[in-house]
């Protein structure tokens, strides 16, 4: 970490795609991006299972972004890029999944009511 | 939607005319004289000496981490004044309304003064006061020369002060938040406020928080990038390790503040509904959003203390601090855990028994890592050759008071208990017992301990001990009644009371309040005394404690350039191991260094921040859109500037390590 | 923490570094802009939050089914997808040192950033001139402003793109410009990162209710 000799050499150790990166990248991410949306559109499973499925390629395709876009690896910044990263995604998820429990145990308790939608 | 008709609104001025100064309040136009002559008395001096060239030059547009270190330092005093006489105020309205008594304070009045009181302590001076030290110490710890991003550094600390400006506007032109520091909606939503107050709320802290988030990615950075060489995570001083996890924090939950900050803002500004009451909004939703910074934030004021309280006991216990792989891992988990406990301060609020009893227990489980470093602190001290300087003796107020603090917070962390006490006075007496005691007695031991390594001499000694004999007895006399109170079922932020038996306890919290400010004008007179009898106090060494870390190798103040040379680091207290084996300070051999150059940018573009903040304040459509396009401007003008470094010539290196060399052969009489 | 015993005889360790080197220019920089668009992220964590929250209160008014048109967002998920390979492209030829070509695909980049930004006009047009506008309900105010969210986003990515560009033909590609380009990459494809969350949680999700 504290070694700067490698940093004056390589400028600060981010990694570099190649042309096969992003092409992998790309197809992947349109494959990711077309079955969800054609699973929506055309409606060939019921929705339980659709809703599984596009939270699912939701993430790989996201997982694919950070690596051949993003070029995420364990190696770049001596590691501090992927710590920060789950450092984040831990804090995100604490946010995302504790407001949602929060919020969802407090309309169960405080409004017992059949129908949020419908409430004006 | 809901668009309050304006009462007058003009194309130039938007929602500001006369009407908005104060002039039927008379408290707030003797406020404003004496802030007003104060203030062209000021002017009037520094024009008179001919200083202005030289604070722009020297300190306004400076990137040297020290001096915006000091200039932190300084807003976080002038702020404390503002902040503590809010708190003289409140003390004195409730001692007196009792009986029929209105007091003194109109509603309108009291009710600005406590929510003024809360944000400008927390934002305006807590905060400043740890971003001063961490600027401060933090890069002389690791043997930096500077922080990564020097330019950012000067930003944030400018747009911090803006946002306090802008805080400081509400006084004297409109009127600031009735809301709470907090704003809870709806009370702060468009429909309950539909004056400026709010507004200034908003976009003092929005302005201050991009301030705050950029100092705290540059700080992180600074941390993970610049350490000397051989300074291993496991080797860094206590005070850097606590610090990073504050930074951390800092880049973890700022962000949030600031959304929903925007959000509350879109309710007022856009008419949406999001925390509205009609058509599908959700006012808890941002109890429980600003919480989810909010808790983290507590910990961001007081991981730094702790480690400032760290490096005191062990520098005047003359030992090694005690558990220092525990100390970093209690702080590590403190960082998480404090993501994990935001509920607790909306037990009432009706998520039921399983939300409640999991973020009961969290709560209670922050606790044993805090609890650990105390026990590290004593341990510590234990079989030490202690001396009671004053960084000591407030480390050891803070000691005492931290942990009856502590403990009434496990008290409110147990959801019945919390049923009766929620937002009580016991409330108000707890966070006070752990702020004060904590964040505010740790500002002063760090304040006396590292004031002769920014300004090369101590501060005196006999008025720093009245300071200390006035604040703590004071803070006992002043929180103490509190406690009573709120288990009698006193709430918080009233105005008027009608049980005269409560009426003693009032009074006696106002003696302590009364003591306090004797304590804070004894550290002014400190502080003048000092400076005057600088000489006498003077430190040549550069390291009058006998310190253990980095910062005490340098001169006081150190060079701008910190070190010379890099230092090498083996151990953990690298500066005591450098004293014991002797090292030989270099004297010769210098080397051009590399540095980066003083920019006004920062100032502008806060200068602009702080007009676009006062315009939307204000409804003044035409200046906001203005600044707005000012500010992009002036960034995209700014990166076209290449030329951000210089180099101090080898010469004028060795010419400053020379004086440096005599300094020390003079102090040591050799 | 070292347990030698500090009398040890080995006195010739070093305690200064003779021979440091500078810290190069921008050693930090991009380290500094990830942990920059990790704090961002938690901006569109609190938005997702709130829409998770508030997405399902019509308030009597429109929803999602009501509202959306997938051909459209898949048209627009596409602009987003093309540009992040035209960017790195572009990331490629700057590798090179291929001047003209950067610009090219910088320029092509944009355009689709741009397309991608028109095709978002058009459907909040449309939305609030059917009367769904972010006042109506608690669901439109969280949807706007999350999706609007982003797309400022990208709005000031065109804006820092259009910059780079003007600095890279000043100036060519330099160490700096390069470091900045790359700052810029990691911004971009963090926003289809981003992108992704959108389409899948707020339009895909939202036809599913």
């Amino acid at each position: 970490m504290s070694d700067h000799s490698h940093e004056t050499t390589h400028e600060s150790g981010e990694a570099h795609g190649s042309m096969r990166d992003y092409v992998i990248g790309f197809v992947l991410s349109v494959i990711l991006t077309a079955i969800p949306f054609w699973l929506v559109m055309a409606r060939p499973l019921e929705g339980g299972i659709t809703a599984a499925l596009i939270v699912i390629f939701a993430a790989v395709q996201m997982v694919v972004h950070m690596i051949y876009f993003l070029h995420m690896s364990p190696k770049s910044e001596d590691g501090w890029t992927l710590t920060s990263l789950i450092f984040t995604l831990i804090i995100v998820t604490i946010m995302l999944a504790g407001s949602l429990w929060v919020m969802y145990h407090l309309n169960t308790n405080m409004m017992p009511m059949p129908d949020m939608s419908q409430l004006p | 939607m809901h668009a309050p008709i304006p009462e007058t609104y003009s194309p130039i001025f938007g929602k500001l005319s006369l009407d908005a100064l104060p002039l039927h309040e008379p408290i707030l136009v003797a406020t404003f004289a004496v802030v007003a002559l104060g203030g062209i008395a000021v002017l009037a001096l520094l024009t008179k000496f001919r200083l202005w060239g030289y604070l722009w030059k020297e300190w306004f547009t400076s990137v040297d981490h020290k001096k915006i270190g000091i200039m932190y330092m300084i807003l976080g005093l002038v702020m404390f004044l503002r902040g503590f006489a809010d708190a003289v105020m409140m003390r004195l309205q409730q001692a007196m309304a009792f009986g029929g008594s209105e007091g003194y304070l109109p509603a309108h009045h009291y009710d600005q003064i406590f929510t003024a009181h809360g944000v400008i302590m927390i934002f305006f001076v807590a905060m400043p006061f740890i971003t001063g030290f961490m600027n401060f110490i933090v890069p002389l710890q690791i043997g930096a020369r500077d922080v990564s991003f020097p330019f950012l550094n000067n930003f944030s600390f400018w747009m911090t002060t803006s946002g306090a400006i802008l805080c400081m506007t509400s006084l004297f032109v409109g009127e600031f938040a009735q809301t709470g520091w907090l704003a809870y909606p709806p009370l702060s939503g468009i429909a309950y406020s539909p004056n400026v107050g709010v507004d200034y709320y908003i976009w003092s802290l929005q302005i201050a928080g991009v301030g705050t988030t950029l100092s705290g990615i540059n700080l992180v950075c600074t941390i993970l990038k610049m350490r000397a060489p051989g300074m291993t995570l496991m080797k860094m001083p206590v005070f850097t390790w606590t610090s990073l996890c504050a930074n951390i924090l800092i880049v973890a939950s700022f962000p949030v503040l600031t959304a929903v900050l925007v959000l509350l803002g879109l309710d007022r500004y856009a008419f949406t509904n999001f925390f509205t009451n009609d058509f599908g909004g959700n006012a808890m939703m941002y109890v429980n959003l600003i919480w989810i910074w909010g808790h983290p934030e507590v910990y961001i004021l007081i991981l730094p203390l702790f480690g400032v309280f760290s490096e005191v006991t062990s520098t005047f216990s003359g030992k090694r601090l005690f558990g220092y792989t525990s100390m970093v891992y209690a702080t590590i988990c403190i960082t998480i855990l404090s993501y994990l406990v935001w509920l607790h301060h909306f037990f009432t609020m009706g998520s039921g028994a399983s939300v409640n009893s999991f973020f009961g227990i969290t709560t209670m489980v922050i606790s044993i890592p805090t609890g650990a470093k105390l026990f590290n602190w004593l341990f510590t001290m234990y079989r030490g050759r202690i001396r009671f300087e004053l960084p000591m003796m407030w480390t050891v107020a803070f000691m005492i008071t931290f942990v009856i603090g502590g403990m009434t917070g496990v008290l409110l962390a147990v959801p019945p208990a919390d049923f009766v006490l929620h937002n009580s006075l016991f409330l108000i007496a707890h966070f006070h017992n752990v702020i004060i005691g904590g964040v505010l007695f740790g500002a002063f031991a760090a304040i006396n301990f590292w004031w002769p390594k920014a300004f090369g001499f101590k501060l005196d000694t006999f008025w720093g001990k009245v300071s200390f004999w006035c604040w703590v007895p004071g803070f006992y006399l002043a929180f103490m009644p509190l406690y009573v109170l709120g288990l009698m079922g006193v709430t918080r932020r009233m105005r008027v009371f009608d049980d005269g038996s409560l009426q003693i306890w009032f009074i006696i919290a106002g003696i302590g309040a009364a003591v306090i400010a004797l304590g804070i004008a004894a550290m002014l007179i400190q502080f003048a005394v000092s400076i005057w009898r600088r000489e006498e106090l003077r430190d040549d060494t550069g390291d009058p404690w006998n310190g253990r870390t980095l910062e005490w190798a340098t001169s006081s103040p150190p060079p701008e350039y910190n070190f010379a040379f890099t230092p090498k680091i083996h151990t953990l207290d690298s500066w005591h191991e450098m004293k014991e084996r002797g090292c030989e300070r270099p004297t010769s051999g210098f080397k051009a260094i590399h540095m980066p150059r003083n920019t006004g940018t920062g100032v502008i573009l806060s200068a602009i921040a702080l007009a676009v903040g006062f315009a939307l304040v204000w409804h003044i459509w035409w200046l906001a859109g203005a600044g707005m396009l000012g500010l992009i401007a002036t960034a995209i003008t700014h990166t076209f500037n290449y030329k951000r470094d210089y180099y101090i010539p080898a010469e004028t290196v060795a010419e400053t390590e020379a004086a440096r060399t005599r300094q020390l052969a003079a102090a040591t009489g050799a | 923490m070292s347990t030698r015993p500090l009398s040890a005889p080995d006195a010739a360790v070093e305690f200064y570094d003779f021979d440091e080197h500078d810290h190069p220019d921008g050693h930090s920089t991009m380290l500094g802009f990830w942990i920059y668009l990790m704090s961002d992220c938690l901006i569109f964590a609190i938005l997702f939050a709130t829409y998770a929250v508030l997405g399902g209160n019509f308030a009597t008014g429109p929803g999602p089914r009501d509202l959306f048109e997938l051909p459209l967002v898949a048209l627009n998920t596409a602009m987003l997808l093309f540009s992040s390979i035209t960017y790195g492209f572009a990331m490629l030829s700057m590798q090179k040192n291929w001047v003209g070509k950067t610009q090219f695909w910088l320029a092509v980049t944009g355009l689709f950033g741009a397309c991608f930004l028109a095709i978002e006009l058009y459907e909040f047009s449309h939305l609030i001139h059917i009367g769904a506008t972010p006042q109506r309900s608690g669901f439109l105010s969280a949807f706007f402003t999350l999706v609007g969210t982003h797309g400022l986003h990208v709005t000031f990515g065109i804006i820092w793109l259009v910059t780079l560009m003007i600095q890279v033909s000043r100036k060519g590609l330099i160490q700096a410009n390069k470091r900045r380009l790359m700052c810029l990459s990691l911004f971009w494809h963090f926003l289809d990162v981003i992108w992704i969350g959108v389409f899948t949680f707020v339009y895909l999700m939202g036809m599913l209710r």
